[in-house]
């Protein structure tokens, strides 16, 4: 790859260097205030490579969530990456080996960069791309080890406590719920998820729910068969109030 | 009550289960759809079900708010320093994004906010 391309690659990752690096240290702060080892933290970073899945894996870790309940959660929290590729076929095409990497490292981030940026004349499609996609990637990775990292001093060496540091969670929730609905402009989806969430809390609440880690796949369980009954598959866009 | 958090091995080998689902959602449009144009239903899937995941995601994180404490039988009264850091820090994210559309800057000053009320409240 020439070198000035790879400055064009550098350049276009810029915007995502800063924003990895902010929301990978949360992330590394949270897996030491959980007293998780600094290995895990670069092992999860390195492999699963999802913010808002690895910030949901933390805290199932810590909560002691069985194996098939993480699984199920994890499909649920990603399952807007199942959609990510559809814009990217035709784009791809040419990548050759790259392929399978920048398949796996289809962020959020990375997917709106690679939809807005094109290859410089001259230069193979799948390095350009690769390249970007591993900038990030690095940006992720040193940003979960630096949180680790910090997070491990401060709660050794000082009276500091991390103890809040997971509200982030929250925050990055509510931040893609505005820019989603920014998009799709339709309060229906996100209502009858918080609704069903509300139910499963207060049967969670009054006990019939007999654990705190049943109540996510409950609410995720109703709000796609409500989301199916409202919202018909087949429904063209000119149907936007669901019933006919 | 609920469980010990999981041990380091247990962690590990969910992280590389979670690894493979995360993987393999990636994967899909590209294993199915690189020859015939896709269904309806992946529209849908698309379109509804992103935004509904996040509502649900955002009021699990708040699960914890007492003010939910009141459907208990036994408690009745609201302590305050429980549910004000949760609700001041959210609305700082949300009227913060609404303002300047900084991701960052919302999630961090929300989180800021959070972490100093919740620790000297």
């Amino acid at each position: 790859m020439k070198k000035r391309n790879f400055i064009l690659a550098f350049k276009t990752s810029l915007p995502v260097l800063f924003g990895y690096l902010a929301i990978g240290i949360a992330f590394g702060l949270m897996m030491a205030e959980k007293e998780y080892p600094l290995w895990l933290t670069a092992i999860m970073s390195l492999t699963m490579y999802a913010g808002a899945g690895q910030y949901v894996a933390v805290g199932l870790f810590a909560a002691g969530i069985p194996l098939t309940g993480i699984i199920i959660t994890e499909i649920l929290v990603n399952i807007r990456h199942i959609v990510y590729g559809l814009s990217l076929i035709s784009k791809f095409k040419n990548t050759g080996k790259w392929k399978p990497y920048l398949i796996f490292a289809l962020t959020d981030e990375t997917y709106s960069l690679l939809t807005t940026t094109d290859v410089p004349e001259g230069e193979n499609a799948g390095s350009f791309y690769g390249t970007i996609a591993m900038l990030d990637h690095s940006y992720w990775i040193t940003g979960g080890l630096i949180g680790a990292i910090l997070g491990q001093i401060i709660t050794s060496k000082t009276n500091f406590s991390l103890g809040g540091v997971d509200f982030a969670l929250t925050s990055l929730f509510a931040v893609l719920l505005i820019e989603q609905l920014k998009k799709s402009k339709d309060f229906l989806p996100p209502l009858i998820g918080t609704v069903t969430t509300i139910f499963a809390i207060i049967l969670w609440r009054f006990k019939i729910l007999p654990d705190s880690n049943n109540i996510l796949l409950l609410s995720l369980a109703m709000g796609l068969a409500l989301l199916l009954m409202l919202r018909k598959p087949d429904s063209k866009q000119k149907n936007k109030n669901g019933g006919n | 009550m609920s469980p010990e958090k999981l041990s380091v091995t247990a962690a590990l080998i969910a992280t590389i289960a979670s690894a493979l689902v995360i993987f393999s959602e990636r994967a899909f449009p590209f294993v199915l759809f690189s020859r015939k144009s896709p269904p309806s239903i992946i529209r849908f899937i698309e379109k509804y079900i992103p935004p509904m995941v996040m509502a649900a995601l955002l009021f699990y994180c708040l699960k914890n708010l007492s003010v939910t404490e009141l459907l208990d039988s036994g408690e009745r009264t609201i302590t305050l320093n429980k549910f004000l850091p949760d609700l001041s820090a959210l609305t700082l994210t949300v009227l913060l994004h609404l303002w300047k559309n900084n991701s960052l800057l919302s999630i961090f000053g929300g989180t800021a906010l959070y972490m100093f009320l919740s620790q000297i409240l």
